[in-house]
């Protein structure tokens, strides 16, 4: 099977989020980056699992600048066989979407795995997109994924249960929890890395129809009211008539 | 005109459904333009929208709508969009929301903000503001092509009721064959699950094993809440995996959070920040949960929970 994965780029979760000046950008001073936890966790090695068991090539894309490789090695070195960086400064969802659609539609891939979220932004955007360029079904938030033949068996998370799919490739998948486990590069995954390829591609034109024009930070919370553990029923008064939650 | 696509499950509508159709209305009112909403697959009520303020109400009630296929429903919904001349499409940002709206904004080539929280503002070009980075920042965002596409964070503000239920109208669009066969769908009868719940009660590594979760469900049960946990916990399999909140869990947003037993760690805060009033006991006043919290006990879990639940119960016999 032809397996692509599209990996993105992720501030590191504990990062603090602080503005520039007049709130249009975030500082980038001392921020770490880190792979997108759902793109490495479980979209990938669900990818490599497959491509264990059944044959085939599993390819990791990245759209972003120079800056991303070292996620990218990263993606190699958990096992990908090969990696394609299309060059350019993603702005916006539909923008991502386009340069991988443009990527994906000659190579005839079997499955298009993506994480069921950028943990930045937090869209669920960019798979729908992708599969709609493509015109393919798109699964989102799979936690579980059988291949025999043609045809895939998905579990997806839908509130407050599970819904299961039986779909034929070529399609699109999002990755929840639950679909794989995580592993974890070895020093040999890491030196093999080095000498897999790393194709950088050129983008093509697209405008934007979205975008972010302005950032704020959240208004500070006020400090924490103390209860008296002895006095449950002040807590129970104050959720009633000051919160009125309950 | 503002058309807003209400979800429903076996034909019953939801709260968020209400809710969208709310900032439907309140976003055409700010537009100078009418409301309208769309119904897929067979609703018995469909009319009920006209009361929150959708002025027409299109029903494409054909059973093969009945489930889920986003590539099947993007195709009805942009032909909708298309046949109304709609220039704003809302949708709600849950499972069915989110696989739809990236499609139709790449079928339309149409701008599109994921999970708002607020109306738009339209004097300026239409801007909305959403949370990015889990909460930790609100960006702005502007959509500038002549469709735009909303979906709307549930529990973000209440449905209004505006005026009464209107007759339903049908919409003649082609419904393409799907690719995708829905084998079965499995939901957790009873409690309300978590994305939909107004009350939560959830416990971390603190409640030291899974013997100890009556004390939680007591007071759950006190409360009419739904039960949630930190990922440790359902990691090392102590409760089951889809009441795992936070980041890579789900993100909730509830009127009232209590949590017991969690230290607050930001992977934990990113997908609960956002509920409306936080209760952490904890009995390490050190933990990084109370700078979150609205309201703070500094105690035993195991002591002081019981007497919690023991005052919800006098609460709600008065
Ligand atoms: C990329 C990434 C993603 C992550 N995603 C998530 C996520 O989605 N959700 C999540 O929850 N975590 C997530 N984590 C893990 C997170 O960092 C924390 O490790 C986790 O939330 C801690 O769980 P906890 O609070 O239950 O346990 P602990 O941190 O061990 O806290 C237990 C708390 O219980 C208190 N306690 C103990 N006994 C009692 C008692 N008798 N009475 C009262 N209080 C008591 C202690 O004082 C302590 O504060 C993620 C981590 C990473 C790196
Ligand atoms: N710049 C990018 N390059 C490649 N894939 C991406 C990029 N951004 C997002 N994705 C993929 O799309 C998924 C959903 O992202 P989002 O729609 O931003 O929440 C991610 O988990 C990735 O699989």
């Amino acid at each position: 099977m032809k397996l692509l994965v599209c990996i993105s780029k992720t501030p590191e979760t504990t990062t603090k989020i602080a503005l520039n000046e007049d709130g249009t950008a975030f500082k980038t001073e001392g921020v770490q980056y880190i792979m997108n936890p759902y793109d490495e966790w479980y979209a990938l090695v669900r990818a490599l699992e497959l491509k264990e068991a059944v044959g085939g090539s599993v390819t990791a894309v990245n759209v972003g600048s120079a800056g991303n490789d070292t996620i990218i090695r990263k993606a190699l070195a958990i096992g990908a066989d090969d990696a394609v960086r299309i060059n350019a400064e993603p702005h916006s969802s539909l923008y991502i979407a386009k340069q991988i659609a443009e990527f994906a539609k000659s190579e005839n891939f079997d499955i298009i795995f993506f994480g069921k979220e950028a943990i930045d932004y937090n869209g669920s955007e960019v798979g729908a997109m992708v599969a709609e360029f493509l015109d393919m079904p798109f699964i989102s938030y799979a936690n579980k994924l059988e291949v025999e033949g043609n045809t895939a068996k998905v579990a997806r998370e839908i509130e407050g249960g599970v819904e299961v799919a039986e779909v034929q490739t070529p399609f699109a998948l999002s990755a929840a929890k639950g679909l794989a486990e995580q592993r974890i590069p070895n020093m040999r995954g890491i030196m093999m890395a080095k000498r897999k390829p790393l194709k950088v591609v050129e983008a093509v034109d697209f405008e934007d129809q979205a975008k972010a024009v302005a950032y704020e930070l959240p208004p500070p919370k006020s400090a924490v009211k103390l209860i008296d553990p002895d006095n449950m029923e002040e807590l129970v008064r104050l959720l009633h008539e000051e919160a009125k939650v309950i | 005109m503002v058309l807003v696509f209400a979800e429903h499950q076996n034909g019953q509508f939801k709260k968020a459904a209400f809710e969208a159709v709310t900032y439907g209305y309140k976003t055409a009112q700010l537009m100078g333009t009418d409301c309208a909403a769309i119904v897929l697959g067979e609703a018995e009520e469909a009319g009920i929208l006209g009361a929150y303020g959708a002025s027409k109400v299109y029903h494409v009630a054909d059973q093969s709508l009945n489930k889920l296929d986003s590539q099947v429903y993007t195709t009805v919904l942009a032909e909708a969009i298309s046949q109304l001349g709609a220039t704003v499409c809302i949708m709600t940002h849950t499972s069915t929301g989110k696989s739809i709206l990236g499609r139709l904004s790449a079928r339309l080539s149409a701008g599109s903000a994921a999970g708002v929280k607020e109306l738009p503002t339209v004097s300026d070009g239409f801007k909305v503001k959403k949370d990015v980075f889990s909460g930790k920042a609100i960006a702005t965002v502007s959509i500038t092509s002549d469709i735009k596409l909303v979906s709307l964070m549930g529990n973000s503000l209440q449905p209004e009721k505006v005026g009464d239920a209107v007759e339903t109208a049908s919409l003649e669009v082609a419904i393409p064959e799907s690719k995708v066969k829905v084998l079965s769908v499995d939901r957790v009868e009873g409690t309300t699950p978590l994305p939909e719940a107004e009350l939560v009660v959830s416990g971390g590594r603190g409640m030291k094993g899974p013997e100890n979760w009556g004390v939680l469900e007591d007071l759950a049960d006190a409360l009419g809440a739904t039960t949630a946990c930190s990922r440790p916990v359902a990691d090392t399999g102590w409760r089951p995996h889809h009441e795992h909140v936070g980041q890579t869990g789900i993100a909730i947003r509830p009127n009232l959070y209590i949590a017991m037993g969690i230290s607050g760690a930001i992977q934990h805060l990113a997908g609960v920040n956002n509920s409306k009033t936080i209760v952490v006991i904890n009995k390490d006043p050190e933990a990084p949960f109370f700078k979150a919290a609205d309201y703070g006990v500094v105690a035993d879990l195991f002591e002081v929970v019981p007497k919690l639940t023991e005052a919800v119960k006098k609460f709600k016999a008065e």
